[in-house]
């Protein structure tokens, strides 16, 4: 019985089972932002307490940073202060910090991999439930609470249970229009929005295997959508090729070292797994959001479902999402009328989404009933965009180009839905009150589905735009 | 390093009933109330778009807004609680609010680790016996609730309902060791010796190029 990546790497990490019944498990990355760490670095403070190993832990602030101007004071004055205490905190304990002043500021998912700091066979924290992103790279990456940051800062490791690990084996290929996106939210959609509590989901299949990077990171960045803490997929020669010469990637000998343990932690052919779940790529379309859990999720030829059809455990549910969203059981999510199109979020703001975006936007105007915008995950995504024309191709289509952050996928900042507007989005989640208006709507959707709504003012089917 | 100290044995108090599946952390605490860097005072804000009208008065139907439940400590929920956001803001705040253990068909994991660090217990029981409970609750706010750490049963008025607890989690709580961080730096030499066999650290540590 072969060991699956999981097991080998938590294995790897144990430092021993504690009294409570947990793991203790060594962190080998630990990101911290400007929202879930000022409670822990007082916690430190209050139990006289230092941060253990201060060059494993790396800082950003992206949470509550204005995306139309990044000038400081921040006109928040409670922005302003949390922004102070992480720039005190990572002053005073010694802890690398990309905010504002570097080139390297974005949101926590996207600057980790992009400096190289994220790389295989690696234990990682941030006090964020998008932390499964990371897994994209055959790491281990948990969102932790702030009990948890400060476990981390004190001893860099974290007290847990192990999960149990589930392959989701995604044959075939995708069709034109149809993105990572599609195959996440088909998964969650398909398992349920608490199918994986318990496990760890290993991402797998032909179809996982002929994904970039940047496409991996999507999925596994949306496990916790789908109720699994933990989503990964196993690293080969794509994952190898894309760490090598980022910024903290090791170099020249250590560079083929590292390969070398890379390799030898990848889950083998024949490993084993507590579940397995099959999906055919080849059968995925358009996937959209029509309720407020990323799970009520369907192809975009789909009619919405029906109360009676929904499974009795989930009917409440779906009672409450028709209630707030205004739509019927039975009807189209095509011809839907949208306000908002947002391009974003540590789940589709990475260059690729930005390009595929814009290749569809060339030559088009956004609909006059529709404010649409597009916020870069990173400042490198930014310059990397600048670089290749794309800001100029989102103006002259009339979306607006904004600075590095998270903005409206959870509205801590400036960018807010109003009302009852309806906002088609490159986001994770369609959570009610989200997006910033306890009254708002959010439809989840690809980003060359977000562009092509913009587009015709609706939701459409972007494979009858392309 | 006070924290550690705390046992967790008998927790009595009364039901607050909060029906509904997959209720996320968005729902517990939006995040504009996370734009502090203290947890201070989150209490009030517990489900405030569910309890607060437009004019930011505790109107809406909600059991954290109902008087007969205003003297509640334990809280009865439905599946995958706590579900979205890691945000301990949500556990923070229902606990300022008065919250001291959780009772439900089931929790999402960031939310129940933030509980097992806070020293919250979050219990899970089968769907019948929390209907019943809810239902009891609903019927008598007056009933009393006890959740016995020790022998692991709650009581719900004459009623008594099992519950597991992973036999370590139970001493951890009962004997006050569910504090993370002191068990783990106890552990000093076995965390730098797990960090010395790490190829990433000692093989090939990442240098930082310019």
């Amino acid at each position: 019985m072969a060991e699956n990546l999981f097991n080998k790497v938590w294995d790897l990490h144990k430092v021993k089972r504690l009294e409570s019944g947990q793991d203790q498990l060594f962190i080998g990355l630990h990101l911290i932002h400007e929202v879930t760490s000022p409670q822990a670095f007082d916690m430190l403070r209050e139990r006289g307490l230092k941060v253990l190993y201060p060059d494993r832990t790396f800082a950003t602030v992206d949470h509550i940073v204005p995306t139309a101007s990044q000038e400081r004071p921040f006109g928040d004055q409670l922005a302003e202060e949390m922004m102070q205490a992480l720039e005190r905190n990572t002053a005073e304990h010694g802890i690398e910090f990309f905010g504002l002043h570097t080139e390297h500021q974005g949101i926590v998912h996207i600057i980790g991999p992009e400096l190289g700091l994220t790389q295989p066979g690696m234990t990682i924290a941030c006090g964020d439930s998008h932390t499964s992103t990371h897994g994209a790279f055959g790491s281990i990456g948990f969102g932790i609470g702030t009990s948890q940051i400060r476990d981390v800062l004190a001893t860099q490791c974290m007290a847990i249970s192990r999960p149990k690990v589930r392959k989701i084996d995604v044959s075939g290929s995708l069709s034109r229009g149809v993105y990572a996106k599609d195959i996440i939210l088909k998964i969650i959609a398909s398992l349920g929005v608490h199918g994986g509590i318990g496990y760890a989901y290993e991402y797998a299949g032909e179809a996982v295997r002929a994904l970039s990077m940047e496409e991996r990171m999507t999925i596994c960045n949306m496990s916790i959508e789908g109720g699994a803490r933990v989503g990964y997929v196993s690293p080969d020669q794509t994952s190898y090729e894309y760490v090598k010469g980022r910024r903290y990637a090791p170099q020249g000998e250590s560079y083929d070292r590292a390969v070398e343990y890379w390799k030898s932690i990848a889950s083998p052919e024949d490993a084993e797994y507590d579940d397995v779940f099959e999906l055919d790529a080849g059968q995925l379309e358009p996937m959209v959001t029509w309720g407020i859990n990323p799970g009520q999720a369907i192809g975009i030829s789909e009619p919405t479902p029906r109360i009676a059809s929904v499974d009795r455990g989930h009917r409440e549910v779906a009672e409450k999402a028709y209630a707030h969203m205004g739509f019927n059981e039975g009807e189209p999510m095509q011809g839907k009328p949208i306000d908002i199109a947002f391009l974003g979020s540590c789940t589709n703001a990475r260059i690729s989404d930005l390009r595929e975006a814009a290749r569809y936007l060339q030559g088009k105007r956004v609909a006059s009933s529709v404010k649409a915008f597009v916020v870069p995950g990173s400042r490198q995504v930014a310059k990397q965009a600048e670089a290749e024309g794309l800001p100029q191709i989102f103006a002259d289509a009339g979306f607006e180009w904004r600075g590095a952050g998270c903005s409206m996928c959870l509205a801590m900042n400036p960018d807010k839905l109003e009302g009852r507007q309806l906002c088609a989005s490159s986001s994770n989640r369609n959570f009610i009150g989200r997006q910033g208006s306890p009254t708002g709507r959010t439809v989840l959707m690809s980003p060359a589905m977000v562009a092509a709504a913009a587009v015709t003012g609706k939701i459409v089917d972007i494979r009858e735009h392309l | 390093m006070q924290e550690q100290q705390i046992s967790i044995q008998d927790i009595e108090g009364r039901g607050i009933p909060l029906r509904g599946n997959d209720i996320d952390t968005d729902q517990i605490i939006p995040a504009r109330f996370m734009k502090r860097v203290t947890f201070d005072g989150l209490g009030e804000f517990a489900f405030y778009d569910h309890r607060y009208d437009d004019e930011g008065k505790p109107t809406k139907p909600h059991p954290l807004n109902d008087r007969r439940f205003k003297d509640g400590s334990i809280l009865i929920v439905n599946s995958n609680f706590g579900c979205g956001s890691s945000r301990e803001h949500a556990p923070q705040a229902l606990a300022r609010y008065g919250v001291r253990a959780i009772i439900g068909e089931s929790f999402a994991e960031i939310f129940a680790g933030n509980c097992t660090a806070m020293g919250i217990p979050a219990i899970s029981l089968p769907h019948h016996d929390i209907e019943e409970i809810m239902q009891t609750v609903e019927h008598d706010p007056a009933t009393p609730i006890t959740t016995h750490i020790s022998d692991q049963v709650v009581s719900v008025g004459e009623h008594r309902y099992h519950f597991d607890l992973s036999p370590a989690y139970r001493n951890a709580l009962l004997t006050g060791a569910w504090d993370s961080t002191s068990l783990m730096l106890a552990n000093l030499e076995e965390i730098k010796a797990t960090a010395a066999r790490l190829p990433y650290i000692s093989s090939f540590e990442s240098v930082e190029v310019s």
